[in-house]
C-alpha cells in the first residue's frame, strides 16, 4: 500500500507541471491570432484584409458605357488595345460616381513621348520618333487624335 | 467525481486541442470568389515591352508604393556583341518615367519588366520566422503586414530582389499580384495599364485562359530556373543574359 506521504513530492511536482501547462495554454491562446492556421501557417484573416484594399484603377470595362463615342473611336484605331486608364490615370472614383471627381486631361507633352520617343531597346516594329525632329516642338495632338492617332490635321479641339 | 492524475494528464491536452478548434472558428464563405478555382501567374512578352513605365506608375498609384521603392520595375538590357557574358543593365527610377535614349549602339537591346514571381516553392515564405508571409490557396505570395515583425529575413532570401522594407510601415512589402483586384474579377493594375499587352495576367487553372493556347505554340522561360523556386512569371522572348 502506497502512503500519501510517500508520493506527495511527486504530486507537488505534477501540480507545478499542471500549472505550467495551463499558463502555457493561456498565453498561447492569447498571443496566437484566432484565424492563424485556418488555411495554412499564417493568419487566415489576412486574406480578406488584403483582398479588401481599395481599388484605384476601375478597369477598361467601366469606361465604354458612359463614353461610347471615345470607346468607338479608339476601337477603330491602332490604340484599340490601349486601355483608357493607361493614359488617363486611375479613375475608379470617377467610375463609381462621375460627379465625385473630374479627370484631368493627360499632359500630352510627356504622355506620348514615354511610349513613342526613339529608343534603341524598343521593338523594331514599334512606331517611334525623334521627338524634336518629328514635331519641332509642337504638341502631338496638334496633328494626331490620341484616341485614333492616324494623322489628322487640326485634331486638337 | 474525483480525477486521478492519469486522467487529468490525458484530459488536459485533449481539452487544449478542442479549444484550438473553438478559437479557429469556421472558414469564411467567399461569396463570388473561390480560391480553389484559380492559380495565378503572369505572361510577359519581351518582344512587346517598350519600356514606357506605365506598369511601374500604375502599380505605385494602385498600391500606394512609396517613392523610390518598387513592387514592379523595368530593366533595360544592352548586350554587346563581343561581351555577351556581361550585359549592361540600367533602370533609372525603376523605369517609372520611361528610358532616356542611352549612349550605346549596336548589340542586342531590350526591356525586361520584373516583379514578384509568386514562386510555388518561394524562399521568402520558407524563412519567415512568424508566418507573416505565405502562399494563398490560389498561388499568390502575400505579406500579412499586421503580423510581420520587420526582421527583413525575407528581403534577403528573395533571389529576385522583389521585396523591400516599407519606410513608414516598417514591415516587408512586395507585389500582391493586386490580390484586391484579381479576387474581384479585374486584372492587375500593371496589366490594365500596359499599352502593348506585354504583361498578361494568367489563370493557369482556367482552361479557357488564353495563356494555354500561347504556351502550346511558344517556348517560355522563368528567371533563374536553376534555383527551382517554381517561379510563375513566364517570359516569352527572354534572352539568356537576363539574370
Amino acid at each position: 500500500m502506497v502512503k500519501l506521504q510517500d508520493i506527495s513530492h511527486l504530486l507537488r511536482m505534477a501540480a507545478v507541471f499542471a500549472v505550467g501547462l495551463v499558463l502555457f495554454l493561456v498565453f498561447r491562446s492569447a498571443f496566437i491570432p484566432k484565424s492563424f492556421g485556418r488555411y495554412g501557417h499564417f493568419r487566415g484573416d489576412a486574406l480578406a484584409e488584403i483582398a479588401s484594399r481599395p481599388i484605384h484603377y476601375a478597369g477598361h470595362q467601366a469606361c465604354g458605357d458612359c463614353h461610347p463615342e471615345e470607346a468607338d473611336t479608339k476601337a477603330k484605331g491602332v490604340h484599340a488595345h490601349v486601355n483608357c486608364e493607361t493614359c488617363h490615370g486611375p479613375l475608379a472614383k470617377h467610375a463609381e460616381d462621375p460627379t465625385s471627381m473630374t479627370p484631368q486631361l493627360p499632359d500630352v507633352a510627356h504622355l506620348c513621348v514615354r511610349c513613342h520617343s526613339e529608343n534603341i531597346a524598343k521593338p523594331p516594329g514599334f512606331p517611334q520618333v525623334n521627338v524634336a525632329e518629328h514635331s519641332g516642338g509642337q504638341l502631338c495632338d496638334t496633328c494626331h487624335q490620341p484616341h485614333s492617332p492616324a494623322l489628322v490635321v487640326g485634331a486638337r479641339k | 467525481m474525483t480525477l486521478t492524475r492519469r486522467q487529468l494528464l490525458v484530459l488536459l491536452p485533449a481539452a487544449a486541442t478542442a479549444w484550438e478548434f473553438v478559437l479557429a472558428g469556421t472558414p469564411e464563405a467567399a461569396p463570388n470568389y473561390s480560391s480553389a478555382d484559380h492559380w495565378w501567374g503572369m505572361l510577359l512578352d519581351i518582344t512587346k515591352c517598350i519600356g514606357c513605365g506605365s506598369c511601374v506608375r500604375a502599380c505605385a498609384m494602385e498600391n500606394d508604393v512609396p517613392d523610390g521603392y518598387f513592387r514592379t520595375w523595368v530593366e533595360r538590357y544592352h548586350v554587346d556583341d563581343f561581351h555577351i557574358e556581361s550585359p549592361v543593365v540600367d533602370s533609372p527610377d525603376g523605369g517609372k518615367e520611361g528610358f532616356p535614349p542611352g549612349d550605346f549602339s549596336g548589340g542586342k537591346n531590350f526591356f525586361v519588366p520584373k516583379f514578384c514571381n509568386h514562386c510555388v516553392d518561394s524562399p521568402c515564405t520558407q524563412v519567415c520566422p512568424v508566418g507573416a508571409t505565405f502562399h494563398t490557396p490560389d498561388g499568390v505570395v502575400l505579406v500579412d503586414q499586421n503580423y510581420c515583425v520587420g526582421c527583413r529575413y525575407c528581403i534577403q532570401a528573395c533571389p529576385y530582389g522583389c521585396r523591400f522594407f516599407h519606410p513608414t510601415k516598417h514591415v516587408a512589402d512586395k507585389c500582391t499580384l493586386c490580390y484586391h483586384r484579381i479576387t474581384k474579377g479585374l486584372t492587375t493594375a500593371c496589366c490594365e495599364s500596359c499599352p502593348t499587352g506585354a504583361r498578361q495576367l494568367a489563370d493557369l487553372r482556367n482552361p479557357n485562359d488564353p495563356i494555354h493556347a500561347f504556351l502550346k505554340t511558344h517556348s517560355v522561360q522563368v528567371l533563374k530556373p536553376h534555383l527551382a523556386t517554381g517561379a510563375k512569371n513566364f517570359y516569352y522572348g527572354l534572352d539568356g543574359s537576363v539574370r
